[in-house]
This record gives C-alpha cells, structure tokens and sequence, in this order.
C-alpha cells in the first residue's frame, strides 16, 4: 500500500468515526448520571434536519449546527420529563423518543430532500499538516473534527479532574447517598440529559451539514444506536469511547477500500456492508463477557428511576 | 424553496379536491395519477418523472389534471396507493419504478376501463404497458468523453445494485471510454441502495483516493457530483442534468426525457386509441439526452460526440456493436453483431476495461 | 425536581382504573396534538381528522386493508410482549420478521410446484423458526456472554436487511425476472387463502387472532407465564423463588423472534407473493408500540394493532390527498407512546398540588 492510500483511508476513517465521537461522549456523560437514553437515533435525525434547515436558510453552518444542538436538547427535554419528573421506564421512553424523533425529522424534513448544501471547507492547521502521512490524514480536516477532539478533552477533564464531574460520578453511582449529602440529583440528572441530547444533536448536525451535506429521511442510518453500543463498550470511559469510534469508522471506511480496489474478493457487496454491525456485536460481546468488567465500571444506578424521597 | 413548497402545496390543494365525493368535475376533465419511489427535489430519477407531469399540465390544460404520491415504498403498501388512484377515478397512473409490478398487474385486472403505464418492468396486460429508457446509449457517450479527458486513466463508477439495467451502463460506459483510450480501467463501488447520499459521497471519496480522475454513478442523489468538484476531478451526473452541484466537475450528464412519451400516451387515451404497447425507447425516441457538454470538453471531443449522437438517433450506431468480451476474456459477442434486446435485458457480467469483480451470486 | 408546585405522590395501591383509562388518555392527547398540528400546517383540522381516521375505512375493501395492515402487528406485538412482561428487551423484531419472510420464501422456493397441502403449514413452522433462530442469537449472546440484548437484536435487524438484499439479488433471484431483486412469484398453493373476495384480507387474520388467543393462554394461564410475570415485575422476588433469569431470556425472545416470523411469512405468503428486498415496512418496531400501547396484554394488543394500523393507513391518505409526507403516521406513533408512557405514571402514583413541608 502506498502512502496515499494510507493517508486517504485515515483521513476517511477519522471523518467516519467523528459524528460516533460526538453522540458517544455526550452519550457517556448522560450514562454516568445514571440514565440510560435509548433515544439517540431519534435525536440524532432531529438534530441532523434542524441542522440542514437553518443552514440552508442562513447559509451559516455553525448556526446550523447550533441549531441542531437545540433541536438535540429539545428532544432530549421530552424524555427527561418523562423520566426524571414522570418516572416513566426509561428503556421505553427511550425508544419511543428514538422512533418519534426518527418519524418528525422525516416529517418536517420533507421540504429539504434532495436539496443541497455548500461543502464546508476544511481548515488545515500550518506545519503539523505538512507531516508525511498522517497530516494531511487529521490535520487538514474539517473543524467539527478538531471539535470533537476538544470535547474529547472537556469531557476527560470533566469527570476526572472538576468537581462538578464528581458530583456527577456520585449520582450515577449512588443517588440517594448524592441527594443525603444535599446534591439535587434530579437537577443533576436533568443537565446530564440534556447535554446527551445536545450531543446527539450536534453529531446529526455534522452528519447533514458538514459530512454528506444533505438531508434524506433515515440518514442517520443506526449510527446512533452504534454509538449507544460504543458507550458500552468503551465501558463508559472516554478514551476507549475515541478508540471504538474510529475502529467502527475505519471498518465502515475499509470495505468500500476493498471494493473500489479491485481485489479478488469472492464477497457479496452486502456481506461487507453488514461488518460494521457485526463488529458491533462480536465488540460487545468481548466487552461483556466478563460480568464483572460490566459492572465494576458501569454506573451503579444505570437505568433506574431515582425519586427523592421527602 | 418557497417556490418549491407553493408548488407542493398547490398541487396537493387539487389532489385534495379531486378526492372529495362532492366535487363534481366536468366530464371531460381526464384524471391522471403519478406513483413516485421517492421525493421530487432538484435532481434524479422521480424529478425526470415530475417534469413529464407538468409538460403533460402544460400540454393539454385543464382537459387533465394529474396529483402524484411520492416517496411510495416498493413493498405491499404499494398496491393500497395505486388501488387508490384507479378507485377514485384516474383514468391513467403512471407507476414509475420498478418494483410497483406486481402491484400493478393486480390493480390492473381490477379496473379494466384504467390505462396503467409502469416505468422499467417487463410485464404487460390488456391495459397495462411498459415503458424504459436505453440508458446505455448516453453511458457510452459519457465514457468516450471520460476516455479523452482522464488522465490517470483511472474511473470510479459508483453503482446500487447488480442488476442488467446497471450492468448496461456500466459496459457501455467502459466501452465507450475504451474506445478512444484503450488504457481506461474502470473501479465500481456498489452502495447498496439507490439513493443514499452519505454513503455514495464516501464511494465516490473512496474512488478518487485510489485515483479515479472522472467519477460517475448510477444511484439518485447528486453527492457524488459535489464530492467531484471537492476534490478537483470530473464528474458525470445521471437523471438530470447536475451541472449546478458541480460546475467545473461536471462534464455532462446522461438524461431521461419521458414527456413526450407520456404526452403521446395521454393523446392517445383521450382520442380513445390507446393500446398497451412496450417501449423501449433511446435517443430515437428522444427520451435520452445528454445534458450541456462542459466547456472544459475540447472541440474535436464535442464533435465526436455530436456525431455519434446522429448516428444513435438515426438507429446505424449501437454501443453494443461486437466484439463485445466480458473479464474473463470469453467472446459474448462477434465482432460485427449488434446485442438484441433479449440479451440486453439479461446481462450479468463486467466487460473487460471493468477492475471490479461482480459480486458472486 | 424538589420545589416543584405540582409533586407526585405514591399511591398505596397501584390504580386499576388508571391502567385502563391510561392509553385512552394518550389517545385522546395524540388526537388532540395532531389536530393542533394539522392547523399548524395550515391544513384544516377537520379534513386532516376525516382523511386520517374516517376515509381509510369508510367502505369494505377499506375495512380489509386494516385488518390487513393490522395482522402482522398483532403478531409481533404479541410475541414481543410475552419477553417485555418478563423485561427482556427484544427490539429487533424487524429482523426476526425479515428472517421468518426468508424462511417461508425458502419453504416456498424448495417445495416448488408442489401442490400439497402441507406446503403451507410448512412455510408458517420455516418462517416461525427462521425468526426465532434470529432472536436466538441475542438470546445466546446475553445468556452466554452477558451482550445487551437491545443493541444486538437491533444490530441484526440491519443484518437481515442486507441478508435478504443479497438472497434476492443472489441465489434466490427469479431465473426468468431480467435479473431483477426478487424471487419467482409463489404459485397458489403457497399463497395464503383470501377470506375475503375482492380483497387482500388472508387467513394470516385467523392465525394472529389464534396467536393472540395463545399468548392470553400462555401469559395468564400457565406457570410459565406466571413465572416470567413475576420476573418482569419483581426480579429479587423471582430470584429468590428460583426462576432460572436465562429461561426467562431465552423463553421471551424465543417467542418474539417465532412470532415476528409467522408474520414474515404472512407478508410473502399474502399480500406480496414473492419476497423482494423492499419486504420489511417497519411492522417490527410498530410493533414494540403496539405491545405498550396494549399494555402487553392480548385483548389490549388486539385493539391497539388496529389503532396502529389505521394510523398507517391515515398517513398514507394525508400523502395521497394531502400531500403531507406519510412519516406523518411516526409522529403520530411515536406521540402515542409517549403521551401512554406519561400518563402511565398516575397508575402508581397521584398528583398533589403544593410544595411538601419537608423538602
């Protein structure tokens, strides 16, 4: 393989991996909470048409995306009155935002199928890009990439390092020892879900804005349940959560490789499109094999209804 | 947008009204249905289709008015929509894509006194026709073009689905290009779906990375146009003309034209002449056309093409004029012979020029 | 939160009148929103109201077309509620339907031109197994290794859709259809008889019905059942009586994949008479919202996969004669389920209106 080759599958891989990034951290913080928002998918696609319609109509992609970032959290707001205030199930709460979010977005949508955007143009960073190979591959790429590294830090230096982080940890873990010692889990909780939802936003937003760009019904395309698989298995710590994403990217990214390289494949083109939902699986059950990996890392709380009680 | 939503919101407006039980219409007003696979938008196949439907409004006025469905899936559900059209009294429905065909054949021998037109199928009935376009016939303008202005000798095809129709376009493309740059080698990516615009966008990357200098698809959406004119090579769009998401990138376009064909059949409906025929139609019927050869073309290219265009319309030219060898180097085709549509329809091998391997089956 | 004026409070017993009145509250409040959103598009409320819920069914053909649409849902609703009473969250239905589609096509396929009787009872037990050898891969990854059964059954739904995309472009593709992404067309006998003429209404309607009528069986009348009721509500409880949690597993997918692929089979075996890549409409994950909506209760499911199906149906009209876009009806689904999974908390508890003395 030669050079280009390689700074051509990696710059694709890390554009591939960039909106699980997103949705997958915002995601982990939520988790860590304790609450487990299956409703990704949905938010996702609303935030991907908010994205796409504001930008279309502004011509500003950052407003855009800020929009999707809204349209995210919106989302994300019905599903934690629901749960938060109303102590509905959360798994199903869960999918029925993922379905309602995946029916409005093809709804309100429809005026904008099959219209298309202005690329956005990618920002090269002097020098560091210059590097052979790999600089062009992650230093000439567009800003929402470099984005998502930042977030990667935040949230790093968010549950580690601030204090808010730990609060956040102890609710996940324990919420009625959380709220004895006077924090508002609820409120908490609440900010949590949100910023899951601003994230998931915020990855559709790169996905219609910045990485096809356009908007069809359905293109969010189960990325978002594969960053809820992601969270797992990255058992809820933020630099496995980068490593899953572009593993799952450069999976996505190799088979089209393999096909456009003319190699004597004897594999349906369907078969190697399935791989990353089978990377998925065979990932998850390595990381959930041994029970207790799962639950010396995943967030005590995880999933259940918290009420305070008065 | 707004036109575009005014449009809509129009044409639904006379949907609804033709669908009231009260609403008496003169006689003479001929109600037409259109069955779309997916949304209209700028560009592609359903918008080709909607621009046949208001030539048709242009045409003939207020003795017709026509309402479509789009975005209709090819599953069950198919059949309630078409049932609908014929039951609240259109007289002729267009269904224009592949898999209404069963579909329609059922509705068909439930409403006799309706014209039912299904696009790209190969059945028929008392009143139920076919009707499809020889693509092929542009594909392989397309690649003599794409042979003269490549450089690295290297095309990137992205494709949906391994069917004939596809395995068409992609041979005549390679054998055209081939015909002027016997060098050519052509990469195919299949994406699995006819419109997908994120992963035809990464299938076109794809392409260009491993050196593809002209792209080209056979899938719905315009991303790998816009992914051309990103990276700095030539494109070629399909449907419609997509010159306006890829001005430099865009060398032309392979184009379907079904106005006047549904012009014609609408006529004949109401002069009450109609009668089931299958169509086939190329540039001998006008229903294919290349989009404006971009400036970028040279003269001689330009002329080249002109006069290969008059040969197809005058019917002595034939992409598929042997020989015609497929990878493995076995002769499907004497040299001299012109394919006939049987085995047209039937095709299901690569050409050599193609570096791609068919998926196996 | 805290110091909010509206609390709620448990209620000492949970409401049996709330767990009825509950989902024709969120009806009432998904009609009520959708009228508000016809006006919001400018479309008048009244006529939007007519297409979606009157125009469907106003003649007999219409009436069909809603049992029709109406079978497969009640069939993977009732199956899927059999693993939700026992929390076991089998969400790939559309996948296992897929499979049972693949499954009866093969039967159909193998048993070509034969004329037996049997073929048919054939295709239902080959669609019922190819679903439930589907559901039985989560199964085996969570009993085994512990894998979220969500995000597995749901990875495999996209799986299926591929599988079946390369069965009817492949091996299975009608030799005399152009090359074509479909499969011969199914002769007589493995088509489902029609009950009624004129329509496409099947007997597949008698089989969910007699599926429904089993699922009341097993979940209230058998140990079984009683066992995966009580895991579902109670898991210490059903620990400590000793209920094996991997039974529970197995029994709730296994039930949901065999369902889903009777109605798979039903699909190919009925209204499309051949399977092509375009066979999954999504009837897997209405179906999930059929089961809530039902209260994962048979006589619940039955009318609930009706109230669904007649929101399909309504999409489709709003499409045709509105011209409003038919993901309409997902919006509508997906409100449904929320405004049910709301209201659903009055059953245990009850609002009070003032803050609490001691927050």
């Amino acid at each position: 393989m030669d050079g280009n080759l390689i700074t051509a599958i990696l710059f694709a891989t890390v554009v591939a991996g960039t909106p699980l990034i997103i949705v997958a951290l915002g995601l982990l913080v939520n988790e860590r909470a304790g609450v487990l928002n299956l409703g990704s998918e949905g938010m996702m696609a609303m935030g991907a048409v908010v994205a796409f319609a504001v930008t279309h109509h502004t011509g500003n992609p950052w407003l855009g995306a800020l929009a999707g970032m809204a349209a995210g959290m919106s989302a994300s707001l019905i599903f934690g009155v629901l749960t938060l205030t109303l102590q509905a199930n959360q798994v199903a709460s869960g999918l029925a935002l993922a379905i309602f979010g995946v029916g409005l977005s093809a709804f309100i949508g429809k005026p904008y199928e099959s219209v298309a955007l202005q690329s956005v143009p990618a920002v090269r960073i002097p020098f560091i890009a210059d590097i052979p190979i790999i600089g062009e591959a992650l230093y000439n790429q567009q800003a929402m990439v470099y984005l998502s590294w930042a977030l990667f830090w935040t949230v790093l230096w968010f549950l580690y390092r601030s204090r808010a982080g730990l609060v956040l940890r102890a609710v996940g873990e324990s919420p009625a020892s959380a709220h004895a010692i006077g924090h508002p889990v609820v409120l908490i909780r609440y900010l949590a879900v949100l910023f899951g939802g601003a994230m998931a936003g915020l990855g559709g937003a790169f996905l219609s804005v910045f990485y096809t760009p356009m908007w069809v019904e359905g293109m969010v395309a189960g990325r978002g349940w594969i960053a809820l698989a992601l969270v797992v298995f990255a058992t809820w710590r933020p630099l496995r959560v980068m490593i899953g994403a572009y593993l799952f990217g450069g999976v996505m990214i190799t088979q089209l490789f393999i096909q456009g390289s003319g190699l004597q494949i004897d594999f349906p083109a369907q078969f190697l499109s399935s791989l990353p939902y089978w990377a998925t699986i065979i990932v998850l059950v390595v990381i959930s094999r041994n029970a207790n990996t799962i639950r010396l890392n995943s967030p005590a709380s995880l999933g259940k209804p918290y009420r305070p009680e008065a | 947008m707004a036109t575009r939503r005014n449009f809509m919101l129009t044409a639904g407006a006379l949907a609804v009204a033709a669908a009231l039980p009260l609403a008496s219409f003169a006689q003479d007003v001929t109600k037409i249905g259109f069955v779309y696979v997916s949304p209209i938008g700028d560009a592609g196949w359903t918008f080709q289709h909607d621009l046949a439907r208001t030539q048709l409004e242009a045409e003939f006025g207020d003795r017709i008015q026509t309402s479509f469905v789009e975005n209709v899936a090819e599953g069950a559900d198919a059949e309630r929509v078409i049932r609908e059209f014929a039951a609240s009294g259109h007289k002729i429905v267009f269904a224009t894509s592949f898999g209404y065909m069963n579909y329609v054949e059922r509705v068909a021998r439930q409403f006799p006194d309706v014209a039912f037109l299904h696009a790209t199928g190969y059945k028929s009935g008392a009143n139920f026709a076919n009707y499809n376009a020889r693509f092929y016939e542009g594909r392989y303008l397309n690649g003599v073009i794409a042979g003269h202005m490549t450089k690295s000798n290297v095309m990137g095809y992205v494709a949906a689905f391994p069917i004939p129709e596809v395995l068409q376009g992609i041979n005549a493309f390679t054998m055209g290009a081939r015909s002027v740059n016997p060098d050519v080698e052509v990469r195919v990516i299949w994406v699995n779906s006819w419109y997908d615009p994120g992963r035809e966008r990464e299938a076109a990357m794809t392409l260009i990375s491993q050196g593809a200098d002209v792209i080209t698809q056979h899938t719905d959406s315009t991303a790998p146009v816009q992914a051309a004119e990103e990276r700095g090579v030539y494109a070629f769009g399909y449907h419609s003309d997509m010159s306006k998401y890829g001005p430099t990138a865009h060398l032309s376009a392979t184009t379907h034209l079904w106005g006047d064909y549904y012009v014609q059949t609408v006529k004949d409906v109401l002069a009450g002449e109609w009668k089931p025929t299958n169509l086939w139609g190329g540039y001998q019927q006008g229903m294919i056309q290349l989009a404006p050869l971009n400036d970028a073309i040279p003269a001689e290219v330009k002329a080249q093409v002109a006069e290969l265009e008059s040969q197809l319309t005058a019917g002595t030219f034939h992409p598929f004029t042997g020989p015609v060898v497929d990878q493995s180097g076995a002769e499907r085709l004497p040299a001299g012979a012109v394919m006939d549509d049987e085995t047209l329809g039937k095709m299901d091998y690569f050409v050599q020029g193609v570096a791609s391997r068919l998926p196996s089956r | 939160m805290p110091d909010f004026p509206l609390r709620l409070e448990p209620r000492a017993e949970p409401s049996r009148l709330m767990s009825y009145l509950s989902p024709l509250i969120a009806v009432a409040l998904t009609l009520l929103v959708g009228l508000l959103l016809f006006s919001a598009l400018g479309k008048d409320p009244i006529e939007g109201f007519r297409y979606f819920f009157i125009n469907p069914v106003r003649t007999l053909y219409g009436l069909s077309e809603l049992l029709l649409k109406a079978t497969p849902l009640m069939m993977c609703a009732i199956g899927l509620a059999i693993g939700f009473r026992a929390n076991v969250w089998n969400i790939g239905a559309e996948g296992q339907f897929v499979l049972g589609a693949i499954g009866a096509s093969g039967a159909a396929l193998y048993f070509s031109g034969s004329d037996s009787a049997m073929l048919l009872p054939a295709m239902v037990v080959a669609g019922a197994l190819a679903g439930a050898a589907w559901a039985a891969i989560p199964a085996l990854l969570k009993t085994q290794f512990n894998a979220n059964e969500i995000l597995v059954s749901l990875m495999l739904v996209y799986v299926a859709q591929l599988l079946v995309s390369w069965l009817v472009f492949g091996p299975w593709r009608d030799p005399y259809g152009f090359g074509f992404p479909q499969t011969e067309m199914f002769h007589d006998a493995a088509l489902l008889p029609i009950l009624l003429d004129g329509t496409r209404l099947s007997f597949a309607f008698v089989i969910a019905l007699a599926m429904l009528a089993l699922g009341y069986v097993f979940m209230h009348r058998s140990y079984t059942g009683f066992k995966m009721r009580v895991a579902g509500e109670a898991a210490a409880a059903a620990r400590y009586a000793g209920f094996s949690a991997k039974r529970m597993i197995w029994i709730g997918l296994l039930c949901g994949g065999g369902a889903a692929g009777i109605a798979g089979m039903a699909e190919v075996a009925g209204p499309m008479g051949q399977l092509t890549d375009k066979v999954s409409l999504g009837y897997g994950f209405a179906a999930i919202i059929v089961a809530f909506v039902g209260r994962l209760n048979p006589v619940g499911i039955l009318f609930a996969s009706l109230l669904m199906a007649l929101l399909f149906l309504g999409g489709e009209q709003v499409q045709q004669y509105m011209n409003l876009p038919s993901s309409i009806s997902m919006v509508f689904q997906g409100m449904l389920l929320f405004f049910l999974l709301g209201s659903d908390v009055f059953i245990n508890y009850r609002l009070r209106i003032g803050c609490a003395a001691s927050v």
